[in-house]
């Protein structure tokens, strides 16, 4: 996969500073996306399976421990009941990864052992990004160095909202530089960004820097990832493939918590980009409660009977 | 079947059909259906098959209704209809709410069975068609709860003869019988043909809520079956479909009186400026051609797109016409369903054939099986190929560069229709002007295919006159109080001089034509002698053709805005009082002063005939908007020449139109009178333009001539001929008798509603998703 990790390119300000978003005109899009496309029983199980396996699982809480984050890891390796996969003859389904704060990653790493399962861990002073960038830096070799395979940086709102694509650019550039060999995914913290063309810019800005995967939300804005924003992040990832030839990945996070929500955002992702883009490389899914809504319509579809979330493994 | 681990890698959709059990069930326990006549079902008779076109399995037998069915169904709501009217507001309305309700709370069998007979996607169906016909009968529960209030002295038309098309067919059934029967009119409905299921389901639906019998009436049948409603004793006639049954219909109804509502075809613009939201632009044609499989009137058929964006939007384009889904109709993940009918499919691949021929491009497009056509575009498509003029009403659209705004403006409004806009730029500056200049009933910038209720719809030009929805469309189902009428004098045959009489003494004087605000002599050379004993022009075909050039030229008037040409009116009302003496010796002191204070009155409205701010959805401002149709031509009655000519040509001015009259034939000397006061009144040239002679025949030039958007006609006789005349391009012709002009209610908003026609602009807005939080228009 390295050949294709996209490498990024020059500050190309011609590429967005042209751009216009009508904000009505995206949400009606949205809206009719997950209206245009009805997916039932074995299509369905197969879509929420492929969902799983696209989910960030996550914790950032801070009473997080090592025992809760073993917990969790646990639940990523086996995120559906074995005898439920074997009932659809589906066999080494994980998540996408677990998703934690940097002092979790080693504990993290040590739970999830040789399953494959790589460890995202939030950086760059998350979920504000306030800090002295020097810190910010530091934060991200600290978490490669604990053994992250993947750093989820956030942006300084501010040089979106001042329009100062410049600092944007280089402050992405030197996190990029910093992950070395772990990939990248830039949160844009849609939800302070307000404006869709705001959204659209800092996208192109945060891909030309070298992103792996472009991320809506930390989780903790007032609005998280929503279909509208999803849907002009897509569409700046598509515009982005066509003049470069390389595909980044999506990361809508914070917004997901059913199953209709994963197959909303997995036509989403069919619809406007393509079917490559509903794989664990190029889709995640930030989520914690997410999986346990999926496990439930698993069960449904596997036994018919709708499941109580006691009787299913707790993450 | 695949395996779950086998979808994981395909990641398929899969099929998910809705079911249509119930729907089948029904009509197996029907079969063969009569026609809906006095509250309940005849016994099936002669007639044919209604079929699924995706499948072209028979769905029901369907009774073609004869003359003699269509004269019991017009009795049926004839007797009806003094009852109905007679009930409260407030009784009516309880009737309509429960139309609406019970439809809602039926909406998923009618969904299925509109698609599987006129095969479009349940998705549509269910999101669009059905949801709109309650929003339609919701909204008309509430007219006709209002109706006393707010139409004061209006009252109900009669019976109303509907005749609606196949592509929306329970949704034009709403627009139809909701607004006739909340006025208090009793109605004869024709659906289609092809798509009789879902007026026959209302027809069950009218018995169970107990709609007295009568008040909706409903025959099936082919076209004949609509040519004997539109004969049938019937005091209107409201179709939608083709221009060309239009015609006939506007034909078949000249004289009689009927009032007629036509909304017809369109080859609408759809115009990409080059600050435009190109996906937002994409999506447009998604919802537009591409929507109910391009059997749309109002579908943007023309895409204009600005050279700068061409090769950007046309690469987004051709990316989205590939992730559309054709397919069954029931399935719920279908874009495209079938063509209504084999029929119709072979004439989109023939226009398509015929665009290629001519030198377009065919992107996508290609016929399937039964009645598939994919969904596709007609690259290079110049003015001169027939797709740009011919509405293929297929998923099928024209793709045309242009360089500028004013660009974009002509070739918009190079067609023979007027019926839908889209505009997609994000300058409210620009949008907003351009949907100014086209001419069309309705414009949608950045969107397409909206529809409210409270929205009026409907088009000028070749698409058709009348509005359906909103305040504007209720007027459509009411008739005005009427004005006491006088017998007009017959007009003296005018004979080319010389006949040998005496001139008057004093200094000859020579009364022309009156043209573009300049005198010219008529184009006969001839004259004939007014009853005042003057010569007059004799005006002939050839002077008409001038006069309407001349006003074509004068289009700026509307531009002055209504506070300029009330000033206008003003001062010749000014002008017209300092010459009193002189004229009142003429004409009769009473006509110059009730003249002066005619031209006072339209003055006062001419800024103030406003439009609408309607409520449809939030975060939608709909603005309603009066627009002058260009050239009236405004034939006068034989009688009260000074007072009967002002009060015609003022409120038709002041609403920004020209006017091309044709003076009280037997004494036009007013009407030049007044000319001369036009010249010292600041009246553009042009604005309005006189030519006398034989009323009936110059009114017939009038009336067939295509650059006249609207004909007045004031006569006891000659109504029939004039809008028998006036089928070529289609204009409304307002034909009445001639009135008392001294009465006060010869003057009022009824001169000023026919001297306008409505444009509905929505414009949706929102800076931020899900709105500003601010409070909606």
């Amino acid at each position: 996969m390295a050949e294709h990790r996209n490498p990024g390119t020059e500050l190309t300000a011609d590429w967005f500073a042209d751009l216009r978003i009508n904000t009505p005109a995206v949400e009606r899009r949205a809206a009719t996306l997950p209206v245009r496309r009805s997916i039932k029983k074995e299509f369905q199980a197969a879509w929420l399976l492929k969902a799983i396996s696209c989910i960030d699982l996550t914790t950032l809480a801070g009473d997080d421990t090592e025992d809760r984050v073993a917990r969790l890891c646990a639940k990523a390796r086996q995120p559906i009941a074995p005898e439920m996969l074997a009932a659809m003859g589906v066999e080494g389904l994980t998540t996408g990864a677990v998703c934690v704060y940097p002092t979790m990653v080693a504990a993290a790493k040590r739970a999830l052992g040789n399953s494959g399962v790589p460890v995202a861990s939030v950086a760059t002073g998350f979920p504000a990004g306030l800090m002295p960038l020097d810190l910010r830096l530091a934060e991200i070799r600290y978490a490669v160095d604990q053994g992250a395979d993947e750093i989820d940086i956030v942006i300084t709102r501010a040089h979106v909202l001042q329009g100062d694509w410049t600092a944007l650019y280089d402050e992405i550039r030197a996190m990029r530089e910093a992950c070395g060999a772990a990939k990248m995914k830039a949160i844009l913290a849609t939800g302070d960004l307000k404006s869709l063309e705001n959204v659209a810019r800092a996208s192109h800005v945060a891909m030309q820097a070298g992103s792996d995967w472009i991320k809506t939300s930390t989780g903790k804005e007032g609005v998280n990832a929503t279909l509208p924003v999803s849907l002009v992040m897509c569409r700046a990832i598509r515009d982005y493939h066509a003049q470069t030839g390389y595909k980044v990945g999506f990361k809508p996070a914070g917004g997901l918590k059913t199953s209709k929500d994963a197959l909303a955002w997995q036509v989403l992702m069919v619809e406007e980009l393509g079917r490559d883009w509903v794989r664990p490389d190029l889709f995640r899914i930030g989520a914690s409660s997410l999986l346990g809504d999926l496990e439930r319509q698993i069960s449904h579809y596997v036994t018919g009977r709708y499941a109580a979330a006691h009787r299913l493994t707790m993450a | 079947m695949p395996t779950v681990s086998e979808i994981m890698e395909t990641m398929d959709y899969g099929p998910s059909v809705e079911d249509s059990g119930a729907v089948r069930d029904w009509l197996k326990d029907r079969e063969r259906f009569g026609h809906f006549i006095d509250g309940s079902f005849t016994a099936a008779g002669r007639g044919f098959v209604t079929t699924d076109p995706a499948t072209g399995d028979t769905l029901a037998q369907i009774s073609q209704g004869t003359a003699e069915d269509i004269a019991a169904a017009v009795k049926a709501a004839r007797k009806a209809q003094p009852k109905w009217a007679g009930l409260s507001g407030q009784e009516r309305a309880q009737y309509l709410y429960a139309i609406a309700r019970t439809i809602q709370k039926r909406e998923r069998f009618l969904s299925v069975l509109e698609s599987l007979d006129n095969g479009k996607p349940i998705r549509e169906s269910r999101d669009a068609d059905i949801p709109l016909v309650v929003r339609h009968f919701y909204h008309h529960a509430g007219w006709a709860a209002l109706m006393a209030e707010e139409f004061p002295d209006h009252s109900a038309i009669g019976v109303a003869g509907q005749i609606i098309p196949w592509n929306f067919p329970l949704l034009m059934l709403a627009w139809k019988i909701a607004p006739a029967i909340a006025a208090g009119n009793t109605v004869v409905l024709k659906p289609a043909e092809y798509t009789p299921l879902t007026a026959l389901a209302f027809a069950e639906i009218c018995q169970e809520i107990g709609l007295p019998r009568g008040v909706v009436n409903i025959v099936t049948g082919d076209g004949e079956t609509g040519a004997a409603l539109v004969e049938a004793d019937v005091d209107k006639i409201a179709f939608t479909g083709s221009t060309e049954v239009g015609r006939a219909i506007r034909a078949a109804t000249a004289g009689t009186g009927k009032r007629l509502t036509l909304e017809l075809g369109g080859k609408s613009p759809f115009i990409v400026m080059d600050d435009a939201d190109l996906d937002a632009a994409v999506e447009g044609v998604v919802d537009s051609i591409w929507f109910n499989q391009g059997q749309v009137c109002c579908a943007g058929s023309r895409i204009l797109v600005a050279e700068a964006v061409a090769e950007r939007f046309e690469t987004r384009l051709a990316r989205r016409l590939e992730r559309l889904r054709v397919g069954p109709p029931l399935d719920k993940s279908t874009d495209v369903g079938a063509i209504v009918h084999p029929l119709q499919k072979d004439r989109i691949v023939n226009l398509c054939r015929q665009a290629v021929t001519a030198g377009a491009d065919l992107v996508g497009g290609q016929p399937g099986e039964t009645c598939y056509v994919a969904p596709g575009y007609l690259r290079e498509v110049s003015p001169a190929n027939p797709a740009w003029s011919e509405e293929i009403f297929g998923p099928i659209a024209t793709l045309t560069t242009f360089r500028t705004a004013d660009e974009a403006i002509s070739l918009a409004n190079n067609t023979r229709y007027g019926l839908a806009a889209m505009i997609f730029s994000e300058s409210a500056t620009v949008a907003t002007d351009l949907a100014a200049q086209v001419k069309s009933g309705v414009v949608w910038i950045n969107g397409a295919n909206m529809f409210d209720a409270a929205a009026p719809f409907g088009g000028m030009r070749e698409s058709g006159f009348g509005r359906e929805g909103g305040r504007v469309g209720m007027l459509d189902y009411m008739s005005a109080p009427t004005i006491k009428d006088i017998k007009e004098k017959t007009p003296k045959p005018p004979k080319a001089l010389p006949d040998g009489k005496a001139a008057v003494a004093g200094i000859n004087r020579t009364e022309k034509l009156y043209i573009g605000g300049a005198q010219k002599r008529p184009d006969g050379g001839a004259s004939y002698r007014a009853a005042s004993g003057d010569l007059v022009p004799l005006g002939n075909r050839k002077d008409i053709r001038n006069a309407v050039e001349a006003a074509k030229k004068a289009g700026k008037s509307a531009a002055m805005g209504g506070h300029g040409r009330a000033q206008v009116l003003y001062f010749i009302a000014e002008n017209l009082s300092l010459r009193r003496e002189e004229l009142a010796a003429k004409h009769g002191g009473e006509a110059v002063d009730r003249a002066v204070s005619r031209l006072f009155y339209y003055a006062a409205w001419a800024d103030k005939f406003d439009g609408l701010n309607v409520q449809t959805k939030p975060d939608y401002l709909v603005n309603v908007i009066p627009q002058p149709f260009g050239v009236i031509g405004v034939v006068c009655p034989n009688d009260a020449p000074l007072l009967g000519f002002v009060s015609l040509v003022a409120p038709a001015i002041a609403m920004g139109n020209s006017v091309v009259a044709i003076p009280a034939q037997d004494d036009p000397v007013a009407a030049f009178d007044l000319a001369q006061i036009f010249d010292t009144s600041d009246l553009p040239g042009g604005v309005v333009n006189i030519v006398s002679g034989p009323k009936d025949d110059l009114a017939a030039v009038l009336a067939a001539h295509d650059d006249v958007a609207a004909l007045w006609f004031c006569g006891s006789k000659g109504a029939e001929a004039v809008e028998r005349a006036s089928t070529g391009n289609l204009k409304p012709v307002w034909s009445f008798p001639n009135l008392d002009w001294s009465a006060d209610a010869a003057q009022g908003r009824r001169f000023l509603d026919h001297a306008v026609q409505w444009k509905t602009v929505w414009l949706p807005y929102g800076a931020l998703p899900a709105g500003t939080g601010s409070v909606a228009y």
